[in-house]
């Protein structure tokens, strides 16, 4: 299964969603077509959003860096946050706010502990450039990268329970190294997480 | 201009139903003017409604033919422009109330046979989106594909969403707020009492009396216009610039900004009317939709089912990015549709006029998706 796959199958058919950092709408139409639900998307990117709306995606333009609190709690089935946490000026607190607004969330990183990033930082003694990461260490918005095992610990950090997790490699997909030795197998992580 | 709508004319139609408002008083017959651009469709579905803010009139979209000047709106309604008339049917009313050809206080009261003057019934938001519905079934549009308004036209497409559920399809609510803040009926209060003490105001009867109090009128105009510009727009168009090279040390029109402000209280002064000018001021107050529902405003917008898109502007401080915010949250929490866009423009309040590209491209995306 692919990430998308994934969603699909952790949300519900007619559910409430709700995308924190949707981009241009993709996944939030894709549930909307397959699934019925009732998306809702938050963006800063002006151009985003006017794809999300040409395709019939609602959207709030809305900087999650300035805060959360006019989603009240539980008000969604499932909040999504994919590829978006390592850009934000505050994860920690991007993270007890999805699981305060979902009853339950799924969030996707790029895990930094991927083997070709650990080898290129340690042979060049360079921020490594890969295929999911790049951009140069000065004009990337990934600011805050964590690696499979540190996201882990953040999540028991603040009493959120992982209840599902799967890891991906290069090519999107699970295979039997990224489950057998994730953290350093697979370039991209998504967990299913409630509080 | 290549892509104006061109030519327009109004068209007038009589009400004879009546309405009775929400004061308790009653129109008993009710004159509407308004004009129509573009084509509507076989199945009715493509029509738009375009709501006048405080000053606007019937005449949205392209130019008269002994008038050089076009609409009110003809930046955004035409052939490819973000009201795109090639694809819609766009419809926009004169309100009761109004001085533009639609029954109002320079109208003639028909039980009395004198102009209505200051007895023109105080009108309310509700009353003019019912009206309009009465526009509607006279044009035989069940379904409106959008209702759509800049600052208290905003606040009545928003209106319509919430009276007129079943008959609005999609509702753009842009530069609006949920209600006036108290700032905001400061400033309407300035404007009401510069017309109120004009010694040509005659308590409202100055047309009986053939005069006009046009000091007054100016007077709330400039007023308003100020809460229109954004300080920045201000700075940049006229700064500290002087008429003549240096100051003359009077009490003259030197700078340029003076000027400017004395131009459009002129301008204004001809063309409206006075106790229309204070009945839309009162209109503005009164607008409180949470009102009803003990301030609570997702309440009062339980009954929408119209998807909605609130557009508001960086520089407006008149009715600012917050005011807009207000509305957007309280729809996300009645789990309505909603989307919101704050589109970076430097004209301040009046940004909703101007064709900004990041506007247009929103608004037409929201109306053809």
């Amino acid at each position: 299964m692919n990430t998308i796959e994934v969603i699909k199958n952790w949300t519900s058919t007619k559910s409430e969603v709700l995308d924190l950092g949707c981009g241009d709408g993709e996944i939030l139409k894709t549930l909307k077509d397959e699934l019925q639900i009732n998306a809702l998307g938050v963006e800063i990117n002006q151009s985003n959003i006017n794809i999300c709306i040409q395709s019939g995606v609602n959207v709030i333009q809305q900087n999650i860096d300035d805060g959360l609190g006019n989603f009240s709690d539980k008000s969604f089935d499932t909040v999504i946050m994919s590829q978006t946490i390592q850009v934000l000026k505050n994860p920690k607190q991007a993270l007890l706010e999805v699981t305060r607004i979902g009853n339950e969330s799924i969030v996707t990183i790029p895990n930094f502990g991927y083997w070709t990033t650990r080898l290129k930082l340690l042979f060049l003694g360079k921020m490594p450039i890969t295929g999911s990461l790049p951009k140069t260490w000065h004009e990337t918005e990934n600011i805050h990268l964590c690696t499979i095992k540190d996201f882990e610990i953040l999540c028991k950090e603040c009493g959120i329970d992982i209840k599902e997790k799967k890891f991906f490699s290069s090519s999107g997909r699970e295979n039997l190294l990224t489950n057998t030795f994730p953290n350093f197998f697979a370039t991209s992580a998504i967990y299913k997480i409630s509080k | 201009m290549s892509n104006s709508i061109g030519l327009v004319e109004p068209k007038k139609v009589t009400l004879d139903k009546g309405l009775r408002l929400e004061s308790g008083k009653e129109l008993k017959k009710i004159e509407l003017i308004y004009e129509s651009y573009g084509t509507l469709n076989e199945d009715l579905s493509n029509a738009v409604l375009i709501c006048h803010a405080l000053s606007g009139n019937h005449h949205a979209a392209g130019i008269y033919e002994d008038e050089k000047r076009a609409g009110w709106w003809d930046a955004l309604i035409g052939p490819g422009k973000a009201i795109d008339t090639n694809k819609f049917y766009v419809v926009c009313p004169n309100n009761i109330g109004g001085c533009h050809g639609s029954t109002g206080p320079t109208s003639i009261n028909q039980e009395t046979g004198e102009i209505y003057g200051p007895d023109f019934p105080m009108i309310t938001v509700k009353d003019w989106v019912k009206c309009q519905s009465m526009l509607s079934d006279h044009l035989k549009i069940k379904k409106w594909h959008a209702v759509v308004g800049g600052s208290l036209g905003g606040m009545q497409a928003l209106e319509w969403s919430r009276l007129f559920p079943k008959r609005i399809e999609k509702a753009g609510v842009i530069a609006a707020a949920p209600k006036l803040s108290a700032q905001n009926i400061a400033f309407n209060e300035v404007a009401r009492q510069a017309i109120l003490n004009d010694p040509d105001f005659e308590e409202g009867r100055y047309l009986s009396k053939n005069k006009t109090p046009k000091q007054g009128l100016r007077l709330a105009r400039m007023v308003g216009h100020i809460t229109y510009l954004s300080e920045e727009a201000m700075r940049n168009k006229f700064g500290r610039e002087l008429k003549e090279e240096k100051l003359s040390f009077g009490f003259d029109a030197e700078f340029e900004i003076e000027s400017y402000l004395r131009h459009q209280g002129d301008v204004f002064s001809e063309q409206f009317d006075a106790n229309t000018y204070l009945l839309m001021t009162k209109i503005l107050d009164y607008f409180d939709p949470a009102n009803e529902h003990e301030g609570d405003l997702a309440a009062a917008f339980n009954p929408i089912e119209a998807q909605i898109l609130v557009m508001s502007f960086s520089t407006d401080w008149r009715f600012s990015p917050d005011r807009s915010k207000e509305i957007v949250n309280a729809l996300i929490k009645a789990k309505k549709k909603v989307s919101y866009i704050e589109v970076n423009s430097p004209h301040g309040h009046d940004s909703f006029l101007f064709a900004d590209d990041a506007y247009v491209k929103g608004l037409s995306s929201f109306l053809e998706s």
